[in-house]
């Protein structure tokens, strides 16, 4: 069967929150702004969740997803993954080349490393593998969430609703686009 | 119930334009498993997103033996465009004129949009129907794995 569920936790995955936290697996885009409101959202959860970030980049839908996915893991190979992901999630509309040198810079990185590792091909494989093997396993769209190693489609409505409880109803968009 | 082809029905008459010149005939369905994809509209967002996800993982078709292509109601021209766009090398068949004909015959058309739904059909190497979905909406876009292990099944 395509439809494996391989979505465990792994020893080079990129996670943050508590041990004891449910464990949430986010394939993601950096460049994506429902990716962006997740983010905020699953920070704020309650009880703290246990989330690992991976990569689903496609070529066209923004010009920036793969450069950025990659620069992402080019700033985990000097260990400051969070921190750039932070950083572009903050602000996604700088993320062309000298906004990620200049975001390096500040986040006290060797830049040159840096611009090497972004563009060699041990990280373009990361991000491709992650990328396909979201898609085998079913993802459609970012964010993709899976909990306890399956899809949960539903999350991303979850996460916006209850920010979202008190406030008149509208349209707020989301990942299922309504239009074709 | 849709009026999707079903699997077991065996190919109607199929006539789709190619960029190249020649039209995708049903005969072109003979000899190997061919898996038609059709979208309502190239350039839309959720069918942007259903070629590069399935270009994504164009390997694991191709390990299975299948050709897959791409059929909507736009023109030749217009898939071309769309497709080096994407940067996707899935192959377009178009469905443009006579508007929807072959759609159509196989259930495959959104008469309410005036467009090819958001449908999937295999045909297995004889022309016989072998799985076909239709998205519960346009809006939908059926994941890849669910080809694949269509085409699994088809193959066990």
């Amino acid at each position: 069967m395509a439809s494996a569920m391989p979505l465990e936790l792994r020893p080079d995955d990129h996670v943050r929150g508590p041990e004891d936290g449910e464990l949430i697996v986010v394939y993601a885009d950096f460049t994506c702004p429902f990716c962006a409101v997740a983010h905020v959202r699953l920070g704020e959860r309650r009880p703290p969740v246990r989330r690992v970030f991976r990569h689903l980049a496609l070529k066209a839908r923004q010009p920036r997803a793969v450069a950025v996915a990659r620069a992402a893991e080019a700033a985990a190979r000097q260990g400051a993954f969070w921190a750039f992901h932070d950083a572009v999630y903050a602000d996604q509309g700088h993320v062309d080349d000298p906004h990620l040198w200049a975001l390096a810079e500040r986040l006290g990185l060797d830049v040159d490393r840096f611009e090497a590792d972004r563009r060699s091909e041990a990280v373009a494989a990361r991000v491709e593998a992650q990328t396909r093997e979201a898609i085998l396993a079913g993802a459609t769209t970012t964010p993709a969430f899976f909990r306890a190693g399956r899809p949960d489609p539903g999350l991303y409505h979850e996460l916006v609703r209850s920010e979202k409880k008190n406030a008149p109803a509208r349209n707020e968009g989301g990942p299922e686009r309504l239009n074709i | 119930m849709s009026g999707l082809i079903r699997p077991g029905a065996p190919a109607p008459e199929i006539s789709l334009a190619t960029h190249e010149g020649p039209r995708f005939t049903e005969a072109d369905l003979l000899g190997r498993t061919t898996v038609l994809v059709f979208y309502p509209s190239a350039f839309s967002p959720v069918c942007s997103d259903q070629l590069q996800i399935y270009d994504e993982v164009g390997d694991e078709f191709a390990r299975r033996g299948a050709a897959l292509y791409g059929v909507s109601t736009d023109s030749t021209w217009t898939q071309r465009a769309f497709v080096e766009h994407l940067r996707v090398s899935i192959p377009q068949l178009s469905d443009f004129e006579p508007k929807g004909a072959t759609s159509r015959r196989l259930g495959a058309y959104l008469e309410s949009a005036g467009t090819t739904n958001r449908a999937i059909v295999v045909f297995g190497p004889d022309a016989v129907v072998r799985w076909s979905h239709l998205a519960a909406s346009p809006a939908e876009l059926p994941g890849a794995n669910l080809i694949l292990d269509a085409l699994d099944a088809a193959s066990s």
